[in-house]
């Protein structure tokens, strides 16, 4: 909402200053957003001619390449003769209204060439008579790329207005607002007495369910519309608005003077008889923003029996437009439905400042006066014979009554307020009330709808008081209760265990392409999203893989080939709340050194990871003999080289996958660095550890006796998994094995084709005695002995 | 005592001229070793009786004393030589590289988060968590915003059905509905998380981060709103003059409502938070509204209270010197890289929000 101090000072008696205004604003909620001169959202600004050429289809037409500032130029084609190189004058862009013949400049294709607007002459711009060509300007007044009307203009107060301050789409509800602030004082609505020279033509019959309550209207005869007067004009373009011509300008200045909007019709291009009813599904209705509409059965339409007229509260018809020529009009001031109107409007998507303050709410009170001003500034300007108002359906407006206890204020603010200021700001607001032992009855004007309730009143006391003198009341150090819960500690640790083993922290869209998710997840359709923003960002993600991989991809474009990243984050398997899980994935591409005086390059293998999620399980807290480790593959991952780790052996808790990502899949991305690979851990499968720190250590017990090693190395068939082997050798002597380490793995050469070399590093001791060489050989021999019943291995010589 | 005197004279100067470690070792088997020539004259000391053998014995062991230690410390002058002769050849440039090290680093939102959660747990609030995914009832309705409230149209939301009844959360404050629903006042909870607008531009991106904060209980008001939240100001961005004020605004599901802008001055185009003459919205609160405590079955003749909305990213933004919103989400490992922070430097009361 856009208002001028001028404009303000129409309601407001005040000697205040714009700086004061605004401060004033801000403090009590009407939040200022910029001040700035009109001409912003105009669309006419000075440019500069910078080549003129032939039309190629049209001899009498120029092309030009106009420069309209910060360096844009655009194709214009322009008939003016005294169109050059180098010359000033002004560009009407797309939307401009042309003062002159209120023609609304689009882009336009003329004879094959595409204009992008229109350069005026000064007749068109409506500052003289001359027609003859283009307006020329003086190259040291004007800057190209500044608008032309802005120098008649005062700075415009931009507010951003709540959704529940309505009675503030009107500069009266702004000026009242700063009154009771203690800027001046609110001038009184002068009174407007309407002298009726002919009778009102028409009826105006309101359908039950049709979404208006109450339909004022006036007809009024053998006006002369034209263009507006300057004060007039100024005062819509300095607040942003276009003037079209009288009668449609007055009934804008109303609507943002008072928040009333109003219509004119066009009184000859529409029947006598008016129908107010519901709209029905399916039928059409060409709009004045030239648009076509289908429409849904919710909006409210007035109409007369065969012809659509309007879309009520929102946009006008076409059909029944005023015009320079327009000699009749039917004016209407009505009430809708808030409800109704956001719902046609959100549905067809008409954003229209009716529709807007329609839809918040504006005071049924001012209906009778907007329509009364409405018509006596037409009779000013536009001269014509007036009929009586004639008010259709409901037109007695009930006020809302609230009871308010002064002590709400203390319990909800924290301080007292005096009885004499409290009283103080309800009148000056327009609140009526009786008091009786701090308990207010108190009657709510009908243009405040936000109104309902104790905490409203108090809201308002304290908008008005100064939100700086609610006293500060410091907080205290209170450690009573944990901050976060096992669960909540688990995440964040895990989040910085994975960076400290060099991972870099990345945070992506829950959401992602469904081609590539599809990839990795679900492909779930209940996931996808009904108004992407786009169609790469069109589901919930069900892998936190697939944002990865793309982010992979990008970096590779950055000429990052060495990559480690990972998120934590929600994955989803289902749409209702709640359906999510939270995973950490990583991804690590390309080499783990690179170009070293110490080392050869070394690409990453499937134990970097693996290493990786063992690392960070056993720090999470999972006990590393309950930790085991399955070679099972998902699609995504390559199906020799992924693993899983449970907890337990009745793998009912999948803690962590990892592997290489499937070729297949690194394919799809067109990744050609080489292997790709993942992991994922599975957060809310990780147990929380709940344990006082005085319980977390078991007893301490270690071996001061020798300990032995013993290095063996048997010949195998390639099934046996390393996992077995060491578990089958443990469980042979749990006491006196104390290590079991793979250092050489190795097929080929002279080792039978199905069979592999495996060598194995045995640590032995013993907690209660040295070991003799005697019960060394012994366990060594039950080594060899379950080594071959188990694996049929046989010991290498 | 003339071959104990003879001795002693040959073994000194065979040790002098010992230019090696190899010919000391010698000499030192010559005098001690098997049939050695000191080890020899000790079989001697049988033949002796009396005042004689007691002499020749006594004069005989200094003698093994004084060589022994001759010889040792010509071993341990050449042994030195050794070392050091080696030590001088062994030097390494330790100003080469080592090993390439890669450091992982933790994103500024999760950063931020892990702050902001020691800021306020500090002071009695712990962390409450709900879904992304909520339904129209706990992100709207119950937050006192009904069907075609205009204040829904400026939360541009995402749908996951055609009804419109599952959405992606616009903010974190149906996690005030959940935790007044399954629990019983007073509560005190913060509630950092993911949101999601279907608005995208230079500033706005369709994913971003708040921090909820609730605090309900009996008698807690508007001036422990202002408390709590200047504490976290001044907390969060360490300074110890900062300038606050509170600006009356609307949210439906508080009343009244406020949102808070800080000082901010421009230095070499970069915003200084602090004393400054210009203003930075950076959150919205308020008492929350009598209508969503009774939605949650609170009875709000004993319990009110407050809440307040923060956004993350912004927070991020202003602390770090962050321009760009979007980069935020973009996983260009330069950004991460420059913009990331050590995973050991965690943010915690006892050593300070950051390092």
């Amino acid at each position: 909402m856009k208002i001028t101090s001028s404009w303000l000072k129409d309601h407001l008696k005040t000697s205040v200053n714009i700086e004061k205004i605004i401060s004033t604003l801000n403090n009590i909620g009407l939040e200022v957003e910029s001040v700035a001169t009109a001409g912003k959202n105009n669309f006419f600004f000075i440019a500069k001619i910078i080549k003129t050429e032939k039309h190629p289809n049209a001899d009498k037409l120029k092309l030009c390449d106009v420069d309209i500032g910060s360096g844009k130029i655009l194709k214009i084609v322009c008939g003016a003769s005294n169109a050059r190189d180098g010359l000033l004058t002004v560009y009407a862009g797309p939307g401009a209204i042309i003062p002159k013949n209120q023609l609304k400049i689009k882009v336009t294709n003329i004879r094959g060439v595409d204009s992008y607007g229109m350069l005026c002459s000064e007749a068109e711009l409506g500052s003289s008579d001359e027609s003859q060509g283009i307006i020329e300007l003086n190259s040291k007044k004007f800057q190209v790329g500044s608008s032309y009307f802005k120098s008649n203009n005062e700075p415009a107060i931009d507010i951003s207005i709540t959704p529940n301050r309505s009675d503030c789409l009107g500069v009266r509800g702004i000026a009242r607002d700063l009154s009771t602030a203690g800027l001046g004082k609110l001038i009184d609505l002068e009174e407007i007495k309407l002298k009726a020279n002919i009778k009102n033509p028409f009826k105006v019959i309101i359908q039950s369910n049709s979404g208006c309550s109450s339909f004022a209207h006036c007809y009024i005869e053998g006006i002369k519309n034209t263009e507006s007067p300057k004060w007039l004009k100024d005062k819509l373009i300095s607040c942003g608005m276009n003037p079209v011509s009288a009668v449609v300008d007055i009934t804008n200045y109303i609507m943002l003077d008072l928040n009333r909007p109003l219509h004119a019709y066009d009184a000859d291009k529409i029947e006598r008889k008016v129908i107010v009813r519901s709209s029905k599904k399916g039928e059409k209705f060409l709009a004045l923003d030239d648009n076509n509409y289908s429409l849904e059965d919710t909006g409210c339409l007035i109409t007369n029996e065969k012809k659509i007229l309007g879309l009520g509260g929102v946009i006008g018809g076409e059909s029944s437009s005023i015009s320079l020529n327009t000699k009749n009009i039917f004016l209407e001031s009505a009430l809708f439905d808030p409800v109704k109107i956001s719902k046609i409007a959100k549905k067809l998507g008409i954003n229209s400042d009716a529709k807007f303050r329609f839809e918040r709410g504006v005071d049924p009170n001012i209906m009778e006066y907007g329509l009364k001003l409405a018509v006596k500034i037409i009779n000013e300007l536009c001269g014509g014979k007036t009929s009586n108002i004639v008010i259709s359906g409901e037109s007695n407006f009930k006020n809302k009554q609230i009871k308010f206890n002064s002590e709400k204020f203390e319990k909800i603010i924290g301080s007292k307020i005096s009885s004499t200021d409290i009283k103080k700001i309800l009148n000056n607001l327009g609140f009526k009330f009786k008091e009786s032992k701090n308990i207010y009855s108190i009657i709510v004007p009908t243009w405040r709808p936000d109104i309902n309730e104790e905490v409203d009143i108090v809201e308002e006391l304290i908008r008005i008081r100064g939100y700086n003198k609610i006293q500060l009341i410091r907080p205290e150090v209170d450690s009573s209760k944990e901050i976060l819960t096992g669960k909540q500690k688990l995440h964040r640790f895990a989040q910085r265990s994975i960076a400290n083993k060099g991972f870099m922290e990345t945070i992506t869209y829950s959401f992602t392409n469904s081609k590539i998710d599809s990839l990795f997840g679900l492909h779930n359709k209940n996931l996808l999203i009904t108004n992407p923003i786009s169609n790469d960002l069109d589901i919930l993600r069900s892998s936190i893989f697939s944002n990865l991989l793309i982010h992979i991809k990008n970096n590779i474009h950055r000429n990052f080939e060495d990559q480690k990243i990972f998120e934590c984050g929600p994955v989803f398997f289902g749409s209702k709340p709640g359906e999510q899980i939270a995973v950490i994935g990583g991804i690590q591409i390309g080499k783990i050194y690179r170009k070293n005086w110490l080392e050869k390059d070394k690409d990453v293998d499937i134990f970097e990871i693996k290493d990786c999620v063992y690392k960070t399980l056993i720090e999470l807290g999972i006990n590393e003999q309950e930790l085991v480790v399955v070679q099972e593959s998902e699609s995504y991952y390559h199906p020799g080289r992924s693993g899983k780790f449970y907890l337990n052996l009745n793998k009912q808790l999948l803690l962590a996958n990892f592997g290489e990502i499937n070729p297949k899949v690194v394919k799809e991305f067109d990744i050609k660095n080489g292997p790709v690979f993942g992991f994922q851990i599975f957060l809310n499968n990780i147990p929380v550890i709940n344990k006082q720190n005085t319980e977390k250590k078991n007893k301490y017990v270690v071996s001061n006796f020798q300990k032995i090693e013993r290095d063996f190395a048997f010949i195998i068939d390639k099934k046996f998994e390393a996992k077995n082997i060491i578990n089958t050798l443990f469980n042979l002597d749990k006491k006196l094995i104390k290590k079991i380490r793979i250092f050489d793995v190795f097929h080929g050469g002279n080792i039978e084709k199905n069979k592999k070399s495996i060598a194995l590093n045995l640590v032995i001791q013993s907690q209660e005695k040295t070991l003799i060489d005697k019960e060394i050989d012994e366990l060594s021999n039950k080594i060899i002995q379950i080594m071959q019943r188990s694996f049929d291995a046989t010991l290498r010589s | 005592m003339d071959e104990i005197l003879y001795l002693e004279k040959e073994f000194k100067s065979k040790i002098d001229q010992s230019d090696s470690i190899y010919k000391i070792e010698q000499v030192k088997s010559e005098a001690f070793g098997k049939n050695g020539k000191i080890g020899e004259l000790f079989k001697k000391i049988t033949t002796l009786q009396g005042e004689d053998r007691k002499n020749f014995a006594s004069n005989l062991n200094k003698l093994k004393d004084n060589i022994n230690n001759l010889i040792n410390s010509k071993i341990r002058n050449f042994e030195t030589k050794e070392i050091n002769k080696k030590l001088s050849e062994d030097r390494i440039d330790v100003t080469l590289p080592g090993r390439p090290i890669t450091f992982g680093k933790i994103h500024p939102v999760t950063q931020v988060i892990d702050e902001v959660t020691a800021i306020f747990g500090e002071i009695g609030f712990s962390v409450a968590e709900g879904p992304d995914v909520e339904n129209e009832y706990n992100n709207f309705t119950a937050l006192n915003t009904p069907l075609h409230h205009p204040a829904r149209d400026m939360h541009d939301t995402f749908y996951l059905d055609q009804d419109r009844e599952i959405l992606l959360r616009t903010h974190t404050s149906p996690v005030q509905i959940r935790t007044m629903l399954s629990g019983k006042p007073p509560f005190k909870i913060i509630a950092p998380g993911r949101t999601y607008r279907c608005d995208s531009d230079q500033t706005h991106t369709p994913m971003f981060h708040q921090v909820e904060g609730l605090h309900i209980d009996k008698n807690i008001n508007m001036g422990h709103l202002k408390g709590v939240l200047d504490y976290f100001i001044r907390k969060f961005f360490e300074v110890d003059k900062i300038k606050m004020r509170f600006r009356p605004s609307h949210f439906p599901f508080t009343e009244p409502s406020a949102e808070v802008d800080i000082g901010y001055e421009l230095k070499d185009g970069k915003i200084v938070i602090g004393e400054g003459d210009k203003w930075l919205e950076i959150l919205g609160c308020g008492m929350v509204h009598p209508n969503v405590l009774k939605n949650c079955k609170v009875n709000t003749s004993i319990y009110q209270g407050y809440a307040f909305g923060i956004g993350i990213d912004r927070l991020a933004m202003l602390k770090y010197g962050i321009n760009d919103l979007r980069s935020f989400f973009e996983t260009d490992v330069r950004w991460l890289e420059h913009y990331g922070f050590d995973p050991l430097d965690i943010p915690a009361s006892y050593r300070g929000f950051s390092r």
